[in-house]
Order: structure tokens, then C-alpha cells, then sequence
């Protein structure tokens, strides 16, 4: 630790006293760039021409700054970090697709609700844009940086439900759809894709199982005019459990994203 | 009072390589395009050079940690890296340039140099200043707000080369940086390539043997996967005699090995 030079020695450095040796010079300057107080002390000891000096620096920086360019928004920053540039397409699919089975709900009241049949796959697009070689044509630079890996998956993934969730919510409201209905078996396909993609990669575990989806519930129920079992107001919980328990299981296996996987 | 001094805190911060590695294997899809490749480089500039489809851009994956290593030992600046390994303290510290590298259109060359620095998990505090830096470096000053998609190959190239080194890494992979840049800016990047060499391993893939003979320390030829020769570039020079094919020693040097070591591998 240095010792606070004294008021005089600071009065000494400010008025350049040539009588103030070399190594008392230097160990001033030292001192100064950790000492705060003592940089207000000398700012107290300046002389007019330092004065003027700083003022002449000042109003040179302030010019060349005015002149630069402008710094990046905050907004902009938002953006690139969340990744929206990536998903936009894909949400806005997703929101079109939404829109229209909305439309066919009201339209035909013979059918059960296709808002509701079709919730569970619908962020499923934009995870699967999210850790994807074929959406993103930065997949090779990212996939080697420090920030690859569980939190950038889920980043982008939450990125995706953000904007997909509140579409579904005001379409549910549109048509008398039970929200946790709409909303738990959404969370539970897109935990189970993360889940899967570990295994597969994300992208085909989000086309499986969607696909599996618009087989083995979507279809039948349109056919028989009935909404199925599964999304009747009973489940609820169901859905919730099966939420967390996958959630807890992709936790362990969150080392798998930290490269993206040829089958990504 | 005693403090328990953890591994992290005594553990060594120079390496005697910053690449290590051992039987290495990788796969490009299933073909096994590195297989069996023993390497140990330390800082300087090295080259590296090989026919087409001698695994270099695979060999260059691996190295970046992109793709997973099939077999073998590898290891980066001291930290082993397979498929269980934490990879964030390596990659930290990796600078990479890939062949073909894919960018936002819409993104100005600042951006996309401050959206990777901000991926390589660099302070806050200073990402902007070293994001000037890095465009400054490579000669993209009066580029630096103007988007991606406007820039001609060479720019595009160099904005690549300014993402690699914003972090000033410890390692750095340079795949085909000289590609599309005119020969001006090649001197400039050879230039460059030297004053990162003195503290870091650079390793620069490329098929022109001059750029190797006037900017690398260190010469290593690959084939089929698998480390052919390694050794200076004045060596590698010194390698042919008139009667090889090239219009430069170290063009001649270069075939001259190469025909060398297909000969041994047919007999």
C-alpha cells in the first residue's frame, strides 16, 4: 500500500515544481490512478494552464465524437443477442398458422377446437430454428464460442415462447379455449424436444414429434369430431407433472449442447 | 488463517503446446477425413498444407472444438477436449475463422464483430474498445457501420479475420483467410499474421504455398489425414531440387515431399 502523498507534495506535482525529484513524480502518478480523493486534492492544486490544457482536450475529444458515428441502440443489441433475426420467420409461421386454425374454429363449429389441438406443436418451429446448422448461417462461428451450449439453446427457446405464448393466449381467449390447456401441453413438447434433441438433435426431434402429434391425436380427433382425452380439462395436471419431470431430466443432460451435433 | 488454495488457482497458465494432439481422429460426416494425426505446436505462425480433401478444414473443426474428436487424445492450451469435457475456458481463448463462414446480411461489421466478442463471453467493459480495435487491425475502419451484405468477398474475409482475434486469443485458426483478399492486403495480413505469431499459436490453412514461405515459422504438411512433415519454411524450401514442379522453392519443396511420401505410402 502507498502512503496519501501530502497536500504540499500534490501542490508540488501540479505546479511541475522542478524541485520535486524524479521518483516522488512517479510514485504520485501511481498513487493517483487508485486514489480518488487524492485526484480530487489535485484537481483543487491545478494551475490555469493546466486548466486550459484539459478544457482544450475537452472540447477536441467532444467535437470528434459528435462527428463519429452514433453507438448501437439498446434495442438493437436486444435483438441480436436474443436472436430474434433467426426465429422471426419461423414465429411468424407459426402465427399464421394459429390465425388460421383460430379462423376455422369460429367458422366451423362442427369440429373440435383446432386452436387446441394445435397448440402443443406450435413453439415447436422456432426451437427447432433455435440450435439448428440450417436456419442460423452462423452456426459454425457460434458453435465454437464459450456461449454455445444449454443457456444460448434455452435463451433462443425462451426467446420463441415469449413471442409464441401470448399469440396463443389471445387466440384461446378468441375461441373459449382453457388456457392451462393451450399452455401446459405447449411447455411440456417443448421441454420434450430439448429433451430428445440431446439424442437426435433438435431439429428432428421437433419434426418427430410433431409429427407424431398431427398422427396419433390430431388427426383421429378430427375425424371422430371429438376433442381427445389428453387435452380435456382432467389432464391438466397430467401435463404439468409430465412439465417437470422432463424438465429435471434435461437438466442432467444439458453437456450434450455444448456442440452442435451433425443431425442438428 | 489458513485458506484452501483450489485446483483452479495453482494450476499451470503456460502450456509447453497449445495444441496437443495424439492419434487424433475426427469423422466429416462418416468418412474418417483425420485418422491418426500426431501434432504439438507452440506459439508462432504455422501453416498449414496439404492437397485437397487431406482433412485440413476437419482438422481445423476439431481444433475449434465445432466438432467432436472420434478417437484419440486432444488437448488445447493445457485443457483436455473430448466429449465430456467443459469446453468454456478453451473456447474463451480460440479464435476461429472457418472456410466458408455464414453472417446475418443485416448486421454492420461492427455489430457482428461486437455479437461474437459478446459470444466469446468477453468483459463488458471493455468490448467496445476492443471490437475497434480488431476492425482497426484488419483494415475495416471506414467499413465499420456499413452492413454485412454490402461488403466485397476480400472485406467480408477481413471482418471474418477481426471476429477471430477480437478476443485476443491464445489460439487462433485461420481456415483460407486469404482468400479474395488482393495482394496488398495479403502483405497487410501476413503482417498482422507475424505480430499475433510472437505470443500466439496461429495455425493458417491455405493452399498458397507462398503466403506459408513468407509468413509461417513453421510448415506443417498433412495427406489423407495424417501428418506428413513439419519442420521450417526455409526447411520445406530446401526440400526440392529444380527437377520438382512449382515456380518457387517452397512450391517445389512442397511437391517435392508430397511425391516423396506418396511413393512411401505405395510401397
Amino acid at each position: 500500500m502507498t502512503r496519501h502523498p501530502t497536500l504540499t507534495v500534490i501542490d508540488r506535482y501540479a505546479t511541475a515544481d522542478p524541485g520535486l525529484d524524479e521518483a516522488t513524480v512517479w510514485s504520485v502518478e501511481v498513487h493517483l490512478e487508485d486514489c480518488a480523493d487524492c485526484r480530487a486534492r489535485l484537481a483543487g492544486s491545478t494551475t490555469p494552464q493546466s486548466r486550459a490544457l484539459i478544457d482544450r482536450v475537452a472540447t477536441g475529444l467532444d467535437r470528434e465524437i459528435s462527428a463519429g458515428p452514433v453507438p448501437a441502440g439498446r434495442a438493437r443489441q436486444l435483438r441480436y443477442r436474443w436472436m430474434t433475426v433467426v426465429l422471426l420467420p419461423w414465429l411468424v409461421m407459426t402465427g399464421a398458422v394459429l390465425g388460421c386454425a383460430a379462423l376455422l374454429t369460429i367458422l366451423e363449429t362442427g369440429l373440435p377446437s383446432l386452436v387446441l389441438l394445435l397448440a402443443p406443436v406450435a413453439p415447436l418451429p422456432g426451437v427447432a430454428a433455435a440450435w439448428s446448422r440450417r436456419t442460423d448461417p452462423c452456426w459454425e462461428l457460434i458453435a465454437g464460442t464459450p456461449a454455445a451450449g444449454l443457456t444460448m439453446v434455452l435463451r433462443r427457446t425462451v426467446a420463441a415462447l415469449v413471442l409464441v405464448i401470448p399469440a396463443l393466449a389471445a387466440v384461446g381467449a378468441g375461441t373459449g379455449a382453457s388456457l392451462a390447456l393451450m399452455l401446459l401441453p405447449c411447455l411440456a413438447f417443448t421441454v420434450a424436444t430439448l429433451l430428445l434433441g440431446t439424442l437426435v438433435g433438435v431439429r428432428r426431434a421437433a419434426v418427430g414429434l410433431a409429427a407424431s402429434w398431427t398422427l396419433a391425436v390430431v388427426l383421429p380427433s378430427l375425424a371422430t369430431a371429438r376433442l381427445p382425452v389428453l387435452l380435456q380439462a382432467d389432464s391438466a395436471g397430467l401435463w404439468a407433472l409430465t412439465t417437470v419431470l422432463l424438465a429435471g431430466w434435461a437438466t442432467t443432460r444439458a453437456g450434450s449442447f455444448r456442440r452442435l451435433s451433425n443431425s442438428n | 488463517m489458513m485458506r484452501a488454495v483450489s485446483a483452479a488457482e495453482t494450476v499451470a497458465t503456460t502450456h509447453p503446446w497449445a495444441v496437443h494432439a495424439e492419434g487424433l481422429r475426427v469423422r466429416a460426416g462418416r468418412h474418417l477425413a483425420v485418422d491418426g494425426l500426431d501434432l504439438a505446436l507452440g506459439a508462432g505462425v504455422y501453416g498449414l498444407l496439404g492437397p485437397n480433401g487431406a482433412g485440413k478444414t476437419t482438422l481445423m473443426r476439431a481444433l475449434a472444438t465445432v466438432t467432436n474428436p472420434a478417437g484419440g487424445r486432444l488437448a488445447l492450451l493445457g485443457h483436455p477436449v473430448d466429449g465430456r469435457s467443459d469446453l468454456r475456458l478453451v473456447r474463451r481463448q480460440l479464435g476461429y475463422l472457418p472456410q466458408h463462414f455464414g453472417f446475418y446480411p443485416r448486421f454492420t461489421v461492427r455489430e457482428f464483430v461486437g455479437y461474437m466478442a459478446w459470444l466469446k463471453e468477453m468483459p463488458k467493459a471493455g468490448l467496445a474498445a476492443a471490437v475497434q480495435r480488431a476492425i482497426d487491425r484488419v483494415g475495416l475502419t471506414a467499413k465499420a457501420d456499413a452492413r454485412m451484405k454490402t461488403l466485397s468477398g476480400g472485406m467480408l474475409r477481413r471482418a471474418g479475420i477481426a471476429q477471430a482475434i477480437v478476443n485476443d486469443p491464445r489460439l487462433l485458426l485461420l481456415d483460407e483467410p486469404t482468400v479474395g483478399l488482393d495482394p496488398e492486403q495479403r502483405l497487410d495480413f501476413r503482417e498482422l499474421v507475424r505480430d499475433l505469431g510472437t505470443d500466439t499459436c496461429v495455425l493458417v490453412s491455405t493452399h498458397l504455398v507462398e503466403d506459408v514461405a513468407a509468413a509461417c515459422t513453421e510448415v506443417v504438411l498433412v495427406n489423407e489425414g495424417r501428418l506428413v512433415w513439419q519442420g521450417t519454411a526455409a526447411d520445406l524450401s530446401g526440400q526440392g531440387d529444380p527437377n520438382h514442379a512449382g515456380d518457387s522453392a517452397a512450391e517445389r519443396g512442397y511437391s517435392a515431399v508430397l511425391r516423396r511420401h506418396r511413393a512411401e505410402a505405395v510401397r
